[in-house]
């Protein structure tokens, strides 16, 4: 059996679409949260460095990891969106803005409550930490250049626009501390060189950023249909009542 | 489309920009007194210590200059998008990121150029050396043009949109921080004996990945807006 997938490229089907994914990735990001965070907090050993404290790890990395990952979808949304000029990536590209800045915001938070008792400073100016506030100052740039600019078309294809320009920070933040000699620590993981950590350690790292990956797909599909909604409303689609219905009932 | 013809359109664009800059003296030189005045508010505000001042005198010159070519971005576009001529460049056979390279140099000449001339002056009020200075200038040399065409992106994104001035600078200045950090950092570098070398060299990297990529993105942000 094929499916016509570009069929799902049309807002008002890919609307029901999203609506059934939706329950599953989101029992799906619970139920690993559970098991990443047990792990993480129970299962795996202490540190011999940083005693307990380093299990902020477990939120920590995964955060950053997202941050950029995020930025990264949010940008090749918005290049489809700019290559094929389709609403849907556009509507995409506007719904992960908020929560990649949210993870940004998560690995700074947690990071300070890490720097606290290790380095004994909740802030250091050093090279990773710059370039992920500056990754925060890209989210918040491109969101607002959003809101700012009233005409739809423009406000999508402008905040793409500048999405796209940003992407040149996503490969400095990643690889700043092998760059600048920092007082960030190295990566723990790498593709090279394989793991320095105890594998229950990584298992718990690895699941618990499958399990915000998968809030971030659950979260992005909400907010995906909020803004499908939203943007029903507008005049452009007046002419096309039966769509509206269709929306309503499947909700 | 043959070279010569490309030349032209830039070089016309250049002149027509720097003749306009010409006519009205006063604009270009609000932004060179607003980077004056800002580099002597610090010796005031932070007090007249040689060491601290010495010490800050990098830092403070490179974000002044910064801020001068933030305030002259909406210089860039803005009166051709008011009057026109901004569409017409855009029908014109040579390709739009051209003529918007031209525009950007012009730019440069206009608002960074100045700002490079007299930052030897500026480092002296900071008690800056021989050597630092020399290399405060090279940094910015490297530094301001790179600092034209970033801005270019942001003034064409926020070309004709409410609160342009406040949301250019939220757009343009994370995107100046590298920038700020090789230039400031190539200057304390050689006052701390270990060099600029590097970090000018990064700030050359910026320069020319800016002058490859930023006209068509800027491009593509002013057909958005003139749509």
């Amino acid at each position: 059996m094929t499916v016509n997938w570009s069929k799902y490229s049309a807002p008002t089907a890919f609307y029901p679409l999203a609506g059934r994914l939706i329950p599953w990735f989101s029992v799906m990001a619970v139920a690993l949260m559970g098991v990443g965070l047990y792990m993480g907090f129970f299962v795996a050993p202490t540190d011999f460095q940083q005693g307990e404290s380093y299990r902020i790890i477990f939120v920590h990395v995964p955060a950053a990891w997202m941050s950029m990952f995020l930025y990264v979808v949010m940008a090749i949304w918005a290049g489809v969106g700019m290559g094929l000029n389709a609403r849907l990536s556009f509507m995409m590209a506007q719904a992960i803005a908020p929560t990649g800045a949210m993870f940004t915001f998560l690995a700074l938070l947690t990071g300070a409550m890490w720097g606290k008792p290790t380095w004994g400073a909740w802030w250091v100016w050093d090279a990773r930490l710059t370039s992920e506030l500056i990754l925060l100052f890209q989210y918040a740039g491109v969101m607002l250049l959003r809101t700012s600019i009233d005409d739809l078309r423009r406000a999508d294809r402008s905040s793409a626009v500048f999405a796209l320009v940003g992407v040149v920070n996503v490969p400095i933040i990643y690889y700043s501390v092998q760059w600048w000699n920092t007082l960030h620590q190295g990566a723990s993981v790498s593709m090279s060189t394989g793991s320095k950590m105890a594998a229950t350690m990584l298992m718990a790292m690895l699941i618990m950023t499958i399990a915000f990956w998968l809030y971030s797909i659950a979260v992005i599909l909400a907010r995906v249909r909020c803004i499908v909604v939203e943007r029903d409303s507008l005049p452009v689609w007046d002419e096309k009542p039966a769509v509206s219905q269709e929306v309503v009932e499947v909700r | 489309m043959n070279r010569s013809s490309m030349w032209e359109a830039v070089s016309g664009i250049v002149k027509r920009d720097l003749l306009l800059a010409m006519r009205r003296r006063s604009d270009a030189a609000m932004s060179v007194f607003f980077l004056v005045i800002v580099a002597s508010l610090f010796p005031l505000g932070v007090g007249p210590e040689p060491a601290v001042l010495r010490t800050i005198g990098p830092g403070v010159l490179w974000v002044a200059a910064l801020l001068a070519c933030l305030l002259s971005l909406s210089r860039v576009f803005t009166a051709d998008y008011v009057d026109g001529a901004l569409e017409q460049m855009v029908l014109v056979p040579q390709p739009l990121a051209v003529l918007v390279a031209g525009k950007v140099v012009a730019h440069w000449l206009i608002s960074g150029l100045p700002v490079v001339l007299l930052s030897p002056l500026l480092g002296l009020q900071f008690g800056l050396s021989g050597d630092a200075l020399g290399v405060l200038v090279l940094s910015l040399l490297l530094g301001t043009p790179t600092l034209s065409m970033i801005g270019a992106i942001g003034a064409a994104l926020v070309l004709g949109v409410r609160g342009s001035g406040l949301l250019v600078a939220l757009l343009v200045l994370p995107l100046y921080v590298p920038v700020l950090i090789f230039g400031a950092g190539a200057v304390t570098g050689s006052m701390a004996g270990v060099g600029g070398e590097a970090n000018l060299s990064l700030l050359g990297a910026c320069l020319v990945l800016s002058l490859f990529l930023a006209p068509w993105a800027t491009a593509a942000a002013l057909r958005i807006a003139l749509e």
